[in-house]
């Protein structure tokens, strides 16, 4: 025996929302209600929670109850993105995703849907509630555009880094008490064609889109509050610059030692061919050596793969973020102008401002809309942050976990030897 | 032959003291210190000593501590007492010194001779190199040993009026000669291909160890940055703020934790390189019987060639060509009388070459006995050293790997609360 198996490890930290059972889950084998008592979950709706941890069934319930608004109140609207698929065309080549929903909500006709939808029907369900719900903030969606050559855009690590980022942002649609009843969101969850509902949705909601669209209108201060998170959100993204450069400057350097301890390794074993006692002590390290390279190898791929590409989806995110906080000055100077100049004609008429009214009332609205969703994406942030940040961490303890597995195994190895030589000599 | 050997090397401790000297002596290198003086053409230079304490083991365990005995020698006098081991033992694997000048070094470590953990390695080089001498059982009772670590002042001269140095040309051509060997001991040439064998390897392990090494601090120390992003951003959050500070310390811990890990490395190099010198040594040795070898079958073949000669010179018939041969044909045969001198000084020649082929024979078998003795005993000392370098080697990774956990863990500890 060289190196030896590494020993199990034992879990660490949160399990990430695709491998708990969704509660609702029709293809999971029957819950039993049993299976409660063990972890004394049982979701409002009366449904019993299988989960396998104790950790991830606290992690299901921090999903479960993003909202405030929902706390305690029957969560009635589940909905999940899986089963990635390819499909080869002549004209092209994509992948489809199943996007599952069971809802009690009587907006559905149905309790239950499959439907599979492709990334451009996500970027389409984006963009029309970005049009139809000016005043809220919409989740982001994983990059659009990748460099094809760089990255290969039907590996199964890419796909499924995709699929998990269009499960957030779908479920934090549902989560949301006004997003989640956009009739966009109910076509993009319900339709069989979804090209003929875009179609149509195109048609019809014109005229809504035009809402919101304000003229060149100048804002003379935005108020503290909303610079405050106009302010903030600039040296956020500049705090998520900076770290996303240290991440990546990190696997480079990881990349680099990587590839030395892929050298270092086998001259161990090359050693150990010309020599006789030393043979095993050597295959040995050099066995350890290439499971730590393994380990480390992981490590790169899994901080690639999961880390970087949430924190470049938070910096999206911010961007529309900061775009609706310029919406919102628009239409507060809109409000503004146009009662300075109610003010200034001082007529003796009556100033039937109904058209300043609407526009106060358009500005008290998006306020209210953009705090109640400022608080929520808050909220979201930190356990974003938590779980990515203690998913770094646990990445990082797996590996020297790893690591250390094979050079204890190797050590009563060496050691066993010597106590052998002792004996004969 | 050894016995007669070692006693005209001036070993004039009792026999039955001539047991290993380390049994009956701590020795240390304890200190290092700069000096400057003027050098050989006159010059102002600075060179580093190393004092050499030592003690006898008895005083010790008596319960006194007695002051040590002690006296400087700089690295240039630990390089002559091995020059003068190398050639007066030319049958032993002396042990070598730490490097001349540092090697196998990655962006941290320095190439300076001077740099104080250069000269901090080096002075346990030294001290290593001492206790291998004082340990071998028959280097441990050499007198030029024993003055080398008692006696200050005229160590040098000492060492030269054994007249070693003459004996150095010898070594010097074992080492350098490309002669033809017809029959080398197999185990001698199989040696030499393990020693050439062991350098090679050795040298790519140190090679690809410093680079890995450099990687290593790079990943490490990037891990620093985190500590300083994560405070100024801490600083822009309410509740996630703490969390987030204190992860960052935990970052900065991490980032420092890998000079103490390289350094603990090093010695791990250290250890790789003593061997690295060690198959030097040994090939010397194989080269040295080689040339003993060598000698012996000159001498065998010049005797042979001379009984030939008489053969002829007796018989009248000239089988082998000779110039003698082809002027006799020219200007006719000798007369008896010039015949019967020539052989009797060929009988001479005959005589002595018969007593060289026996005196290289002897010294030939008496080399190859003693060098496969001291071959065997080091081919044990190096299974068991290499051995335990690289226990001590996988319970440096187990504690870079222990450390790691720990941090990472903390730092998790302080993400959950965030």
């Amino acid at each position: 025996m060289s190196a030896g198996a590494p020993r199990s490890l034992a879990s660490s930290g949160q399990k990430s929302i695709q491998d708990i059972c969704h509660p609702l889950s029709a293809e999971e084998s029957a819950l039993n209600p049993g299976s409660a008592a063990d972890t004394g979950l049982i979701l409002p709706n009366g449904t019993p929670v299988d989960t396998s941890s104790l950790a991830s069934s606290s992690s299901l319930l921090n999903r479960l109850q993003l909202d405030d608004d929902l706390d305690g109140e029957t969560r009635d609207l589940f909905v999940t993105v899986e089963d990635p698929k390819k499909h080869v065309s002549t004209m092209e080549t994509y992948i489809t995703y199943r996007v599952c929903t069971k809802t009690t909500r009587t907006e559905f006709d149905l309790p239950e849907y499959s439907v599979r939808r492709r990334y451009q029907d996500f970027d389409w369900l984006r963009n029309k509630l970005e049009e139809s719900q000016p005043t809220h903030l919409i989740p982001p969606l994983p990059e659009k555009f990748v460099m094809k050559g760089v990255v290969d855009r039907f590996s199964e690590e890419f796909v499924e880094t995709r699929r998990k980022a269009l499960d957030k942002f779908l479920k934090r649609v549902a989560d949301h008490p006004v997003l989640s009843f956009n009739e966009h969101f109910n076509a993009f969850l319900s339709a069989k064609d979804l090209n003929k509902r875009q179609g149509l949705a195109l048609l019809t909601k014109m005229g809504e889109s035009v809402k919101y669209v304000t003229g060149g209108y100048k804002l003379r201060a935005r108020p503290a509050e909303f610079a405050a998170m106009g302010d903030y959100l600039d040296l956020f993204t500049q705090k998520m610059g900076t770290i996303d450069r240290i991440a990546q400057r990190i696997i480079k350097e990881q990349s680099e030692f990587l590839m030395e301890l892929r050298e270092y390794g086998p001259v161990y074993s090359s050693w150990s061919s010309f020599e006789e006692d030393l043979h095993d002590p050597l295959e040995g390290v050099s066995g350890c050596m290439s499971n730590c390279s393994s380990a480390l190898e992981e490590l790169t791929e899994d901080m690639s793969e999961d880390f970087l590409p949430v924190l470049r989806e938070y910096v999206l995110y911010i961007e529309s973020m900061k775009n609706v906080l310029k919406k919102r000055d628009q239409v507060q100077a809109e409000y503004e102008t146009k009662l300075e100049a109610v003010v200034f004609r001082e007529d003796k008429k009556p100033p039937v401002p109904s058209d300043v009214e609407k526009c106060q009332d358009r500005v008290e609205c998006f306020n209210a809309d953009l705090k109640a969703d400022w608080d929520r994406w808050e909220n979201n942030k930190r356990q974003d942050f938590r779980q990515l940040l203690t998913g770094m961490a646990d990445k990082n303890i797996q590996h020297y976990e790893k690591c250390l597995a094979a050079w204890e195994s190797l050590v009563p190895l060496l050691q066993d030897k010597q106590e052998a030589e002792g004996e004969t000599s | 032959m050894r016995e007669r050997e070692m006693q005209s090397r001036g070993t004039d401790m009792p026999t039955q003291e001539r047991k290993l000297l380390l049994k009956k002596m701590e020795i240390s290198v304890a200190e290092a210190e700069k000096r400057t003086g003027k050098n050989a053409v006159n010059m102002q230079e600075t060179y580093t000593v190393y004092l050499i304490e030592t003690r006898p083991v008895d005083a010790a365990s008596e319960g006194t501590n007695p002051v040590p005995d002690s006296l400087w020698r700089r690295y240039s006098e630990f390089e002559l007492l091995r020059n003068y081991l190398l050639v007066t033992y030319p049958f032993l694997v002396v042990p070598p010194l730490p490097e001349k000048r540092a090697e196998f070094v990655w962006h941290k470590l320095s190439a300076d001779n001077m740099d104080p953990d250069f000269v901090e390695r080096r002075r346990v080089g030294l001290e290593n190199f001492l206790l291998r001498v004082a340990s071998h059982p028959d280097l441990s009772s050499d007198k030029i040993f024993y003055s080398f670590l008692t006696e200050e002042n005229g160590w040098k001269e000492t060492v030269f009026e054994t007249g070693f140095q003459a004996k150095a040309d010898s070594r010097l051509k074992a080492l350098n000669a490309t002669f033809r060997v017809k029959n080398p001991d197999k185990r001698f040439a199989e040696m030499k291909h393990y020693g050439d064998e062991l350098q090679s390897v050795i040298s790519q392990l140190l090679r690809v160890r410093a680079r890995a090494a450099d990687r290593l601090y790079g990943v490490y120390k990037v891990h620093g940055n985190y500590g300083r992003v994560f405070s100024e951003w801490s600083a822009i959050e309410k509740e996630m703020g703490d969390g987030l500070q204190s992860a960052g310390h935990h970052m900065d811990a991490y980032a420092a934790s890998v000079d103490d890990i390289l350094e603990e490395e090093e010695h791990y190099a250290d250890q790789l390189k003593e061997y690295l010198f060690y198959a030097d040594a040994l090939r010397a040795v194989c080269r040295k019987h080689e040339l003993t070898q060598y000698e012996l079958e000159m001498a065998a073949q010049d005797l042979t060639s001379k009984k030939q000669q008489r053969e002829e010179l007796a018989t009248g018939t000239i089988r082998t060509f000779s110039l003698k041969g082809v002027t006799s044909k020219l200007f006719g045969q000798e007369t008896p009388e010039q015949r019967e001198a020539k052989l009797k000084m060929l009988e001479t020649q005959i005589e002595e070459g018969e007593e060289l082929v026996k005196e290289r024979n002897a010294e030939c078998e008496e080399f190859v006995k003693s060098a496969w003795v001291d071959i065997e005993r080091f081919k044990e000392q190096k299974d068991h050293d290499l051995r335990e370098a690289l226990i001590s080697y996988a319970i440096m990774q187990i504690s870079m790997c222990k450390k790691g956990i720990q941090v990472w863990n903390n730092a998790k500890e302080c993400f959950s609360k965030m």
